[in-house]
């Protein structure tokens, strides 16, 4: 424990207020290709006349989030890309089956997580759609550390060896967590648009999502803990 | 404060966070939070992570990459500059 770092606590209306604010500047940021002018049924109707433009347009808007989640998942570069174009290939071949139920992201993205599922030859019970309870998951999540190394100038948590750690983190999720983490955390999809991504229901989606916050606040905080009790130390 | 209450708190984390708890639920953290520096840290941090991955830079999709996936689509003629 560290009873004497109070100095980054956060009051609970602070927390709720600047985490929500920093979904939403994210969420602009992961969808600036789609403006006011942007609509989604026509270009729908023009790829599924086959129109190569519209493809085009559907790459620009689509690639750069397909890419991060394929290479998310997959952990290579290279296979990434191979995932990357397999959805594309997957889903111009079936555009005209395409009904609209979902949005043309939510559809795409769903092709690219089975096209990294099948390359990673895991099980088929995570496109399921399931209800889960945290009493249903495997087992409680009880913190390891409670060392309170937010205390830490922000200047430290900005190197590229944590940049680093934070990606590693990621790479060690359970596949179940990896995929939500990814489109709900770090790419800004709504709850709503996430299930529909993964055929999960919306319940599912929260509580894998708030268990990946608790693996990835474990799976860091020795490492800041040991950069915070170094920095005391030091002072 | 027992463990047990501790637990229930852990649970509805992420709502809380994310401004999508109740008001009843919200009032029973914050007054849990008053009481219980394990929890105090345990959100503290676990905002902290969150923030941390709102922050991080989003990797790329290099150009060569860009390039190549367009030619698998025979898409050449449509790819413009970045």
């Amino acid at each position: 424990m560290n009873a004497g770092c109070f100095c980054l606590h956060f009051t609970a209306s602070q927390v709720r207020v600047t985490t929500i604010q920093n979904r939403n500047f994210f969420r602009e940021g992961a969808s600036n290709l789609i403006n006011d002018n942007y609509d989604e049924a026509l270009l729908i109707a023009r790829l599924q006349a086959g129109d190569k433009a519209a493809c085009a347009e559907c790459i620009e808007i689509h690639s750069p989030t397909i890419y991060r989640l394929a290479l998310r998942l997959m952990q290579n570069e290279t296979e990434a890309e191979d995932v990357l174009q397999e959805t594309f290939i997957n889903a111009f071949k079936a555009i005209e089956k395409f009904e609209g139920r979902s949005g043309l992201g939510t559809w795409l993205y769903r092709i690219t997580h089975n096209a990294a599922m099948m390359r990673l030859r895991k099980p088929q019970k995570y496109f399921l759609s399931v209800e889960e309870t945290l009493s249903e998951e495997d087992g409680a999540i009880v913190p390891k550390q409670l060392f309170d190394w937010c205390c830490l100038p922000e200047e430290d948590f900005e190197s590229d060896e944590v940049q680093n750690k934070l990606e590693q983190a990621i790479y060690a999720l359970p596949e179940k967590y990896k995929s939500v983490f990814v489109l709900r955390e770090l790419e800004g999809l709504s709850t709503q648009e996430t299930a529909d991504s993964l055929d999960l229901t919306t319940s599912a989606v929260k509580v894998r999502l708030h268990r990946a916050r608790l693996h990835l606040r474990d799976k860091l905080s020795p490492y800041f803990t040991e950069m915070a009790q170094a920095s005391e130390k030091a002072t | 404060m027992k463990p047990e209450t501790c637990e229930h708190l852990l649970d509805d984390l992420s709502d809380f966070l994310d401004g999508e708890a109740s008001e009843e639920v919200c009032a029973e953290i914050e007054r849990h939070l008053a009481d219980c520096e394990n929890c105090r840290v345990m959100v503290d941090t676990l905002h902290k992570t969150v923030l941390l991955y709102h922050e991080l830079p989003q990797p790329e999709l290099p150009e060569d990459a860009r390039q190549r996936l367009y030619q698998s689509l025979d898409l050449e003629a449509y790819l413009t500059a970045k």
